[in-house]
């Protein structure tokens, strides 16, 4: 029987809700037990959070100083002394899991399924290639680990209402030195996380500037949503790069996600496929963006957005 | 800095809308353009970048893939890399056996760094330049954006889902790039012609001891579920309308 230990994605104070959603896919698989591991200084509040996750069994703790970044060099070998008792070791298809799992799938000799989207059978997957324009169903070698990064659009998170065992592991694991956290620098606002936030509002490059992207700011705080971009739009500068939707960027799938001044590049679309329903304003009724929107006005933004603004308090 | 080592991958052209083939078994490949995976491009730029700079280190270029990989590897010979090996094969590699395998060639040429593109734009698994540095037992740097050598170490700036993190690492170390490291040169034709003098080896897993378990079998390949076609709308009100009718605001 699986028995799926999920590596937790959190800041110390607040598990993600990717993790919640790679609990929800590890329930898919029939019978399977799921365990999650929490890796950090201290990770007593973290763990509560863990422990309440429905169809979670066990909460393992891992605390120690080195934990306090997750860097994958350091990560890696203790997820790998955990790993023994496991047969799946999930993490989230986020910058965090997609940096980690290969670490520690090499170090136990495992393959990965990268960004898996459903399972069909404990080691039968289907995951999106080529930037989401094919599925393919993927078997891996039952008598292996089975690595995998969960896609967490694909997933709805797992509810509350658990009550897991919490756990402290201490593990003699010695940790390499070689790589050492600097510093982060982030965007953090007050608005809805981007992976998360159940209204998006894009930005493309027909918005021409940083100061334009205020016109988004201003429209998506009226209406509660969180703020992405394009590419082309972070290439150019008007946002920053954490704001990025799409193939390389950002897979998300909110409730509604309005996209403003982008054309629809297939690598932009790929990011957004999952979204329940997408608002496309562009002033080119060709764009390809229209071929996926549910909604679509065209039309000059400049002129739209105030106005939209203006509506939507009424 | 004597030695980098820039790992690429022959993939279908970023340009190339992909379809799925009817039967199942893959997509469709033939008379569709291929080229070096744009990150790996990226990839190779920093490496040259880093020569040029004085550093005067060696650029080698490595891949794994069938014969006419030759091609992109006369391609990264073109834009400045001073020699090339091609692992050559027929059969499907998995991230894996990639890491494996350029563990091989790394144990062989002893560089300083490793770069790599984050993922490749066909599988997108975004995993061989991970496996590779754990299987090496050295540092990894992803989704590089910047990125600073002093002696012994570099500074890598990289793009995660909460902005841009800093970290330093000891080299050798694997670096893998993202969009925003740089923006690759374009190919002149008399360095395509002199390309064509330049050192390139074809070696095969069995000489380079590397022994391919597989792991992972893509047994279908199927076209994504399709959006159904939306409505539009003439106006703003409409438009709010719409939503306001939906629940949605």
């Amino acid at each position: 029987m699986a028995n799926i230990l999920i590596i937790g994605e959190h800041d110390g104070k607040t598990l993600n809700p990717a993790t919640l959603k790679c609990v929800t896919c590890a329930r898919t698989l029939a019978g399977a037990k799921v365990s999650i591991a929490l890796l950090g200084t201290d990770t007593a509040a973290v763990a509560a959070q863990a422990a309440a996750v429905q169809g979670v069994e066990k909460v393992l703790r891992i605390d120690r100083p080195e934990n306090q970044h997750p860097l994958a060099a350091s990560f890696a070998p203790q997820i790998v002394a955990l790993a023994a008792a496991y047969s799946h070791v999930f993490g989230p298809s986020t910058s965090f899991g997609k940096d980690l799992m290969p670490r520690v799938a090499a170090l136990l000799d495992a393959p990965q399924v990268s960004d898996l989207m459903s399972i069909d059978g404990a080691y039968r997957f289907r995951r999106p290639i080529y930037a989401g324009n094919a599925i393919v169903t993927v078997e891996a070698d039952p008598a292996r680990k089975l690595i995998a990064t969960v896609r967490v659009a694909s997933f709805e998170a797992a509810a509350g209402g658990g009550s897991a065992a919490i756990e402290s592991v201490s593990l003699e694991v010695a940790l390499p030195s070689h790589t050492r956290y600097v510093s982060v620098r982030s965007g953090a606002t007050d608005r809805p996380d981007l992976q998360t936030a159940s209204k998006v509002v894009s930005g493309g490059r027909a918005l021409g500037s940083a100061e334009n992207f205020k016109l988004l700011y201003s429209f998506a705080d009226k209406i509660g949503a969180a703020v992405g971009a394009s590419r082309a739009a972070v290439d150019a500068g008007y946002a920053r790069n954490e704001m990025q939707v799409g193939q390389t960027g950002k897979i998300i799938s909110p409730e509604m996600y309005i996209a403003i001044g982008i054309s629809g590049a297939i690598q932009h679309l790929t990011g957004i496929k999952d979204a329940r329903t997408i608002v496309a304003i562009n002033k080119d009724a060709e764009a390809p963006i229209f071929e996926v929107a549910d909604v679509g006005l065209v039309g000059d933004l400049f002129q739209i957005m105030p106005e939209l603004e203006r509506l939507v308090g009424n | 800095m004597k030695k980098i080592m820039v790992c690429i991958k022959r993939v279908v052209d970023y340009n190339v809308r992909v379809r799925v083939k009817p039967d199942g078994s893959g997509v469709m490949l033939d008379g569709v353009k291929m080229s070096i995976n744009p990150f790996d491009e990226i990839a190779l730029e920093e490496a040259l970048r880093i020569k040029e700079r004085g550093t005067n280190a060696e650029v080698v270029v490595v891949s794994i893939g069938i014969a006419d990989t030759q091609q992109q590897l006369r391609t990264a010979l073109a834009m400045g890399a001073d020699r090339a090996i091609l692992v050559q094969t027929d059969q499907p590699v998995e991230p894996l056996s990639a890491a494996r395998t350029f563990l091989a060639l790394v144990n062989k040429e002893n560089p300083d760094l490793v770069f790599l593109g984050k993922q490749a734009i066909d599988d997108d698994a975004n995993q061989t330049g991970q496996m590779l540095a754990a299987l090496w037992g050295r540092p990894q740097a992803t989704y590089a954006s910047k990125l600073e050598l002093a002696e012994g170490k570099a500074t890598v700036t990289r793009e995660v889902d909460v902005g841009l993190e800093t970290i330093e690492v000891d080299l050798p170390a694997v670096i893998t790039v993202d969009l925003r490291l740089n923006e690759p040169r374009y190919v002149k034709l008399p360095d395509i012609m002199k390309a064509k003098k330049k050192p390139l080896d074809i070696t095969t897993f069995e000489a380079l001891g590397v022994n391919l378990v597989q792991g992972l079998k893509n047994v279908k390949t199927e076209p994504p579920p399709q959006r159904q076609k939306g409505i539009m709308v003439k106006d703003v009100a409409e438009l709010v309308g719409v939503l306001k009718q939906k629940g949605l605001i």
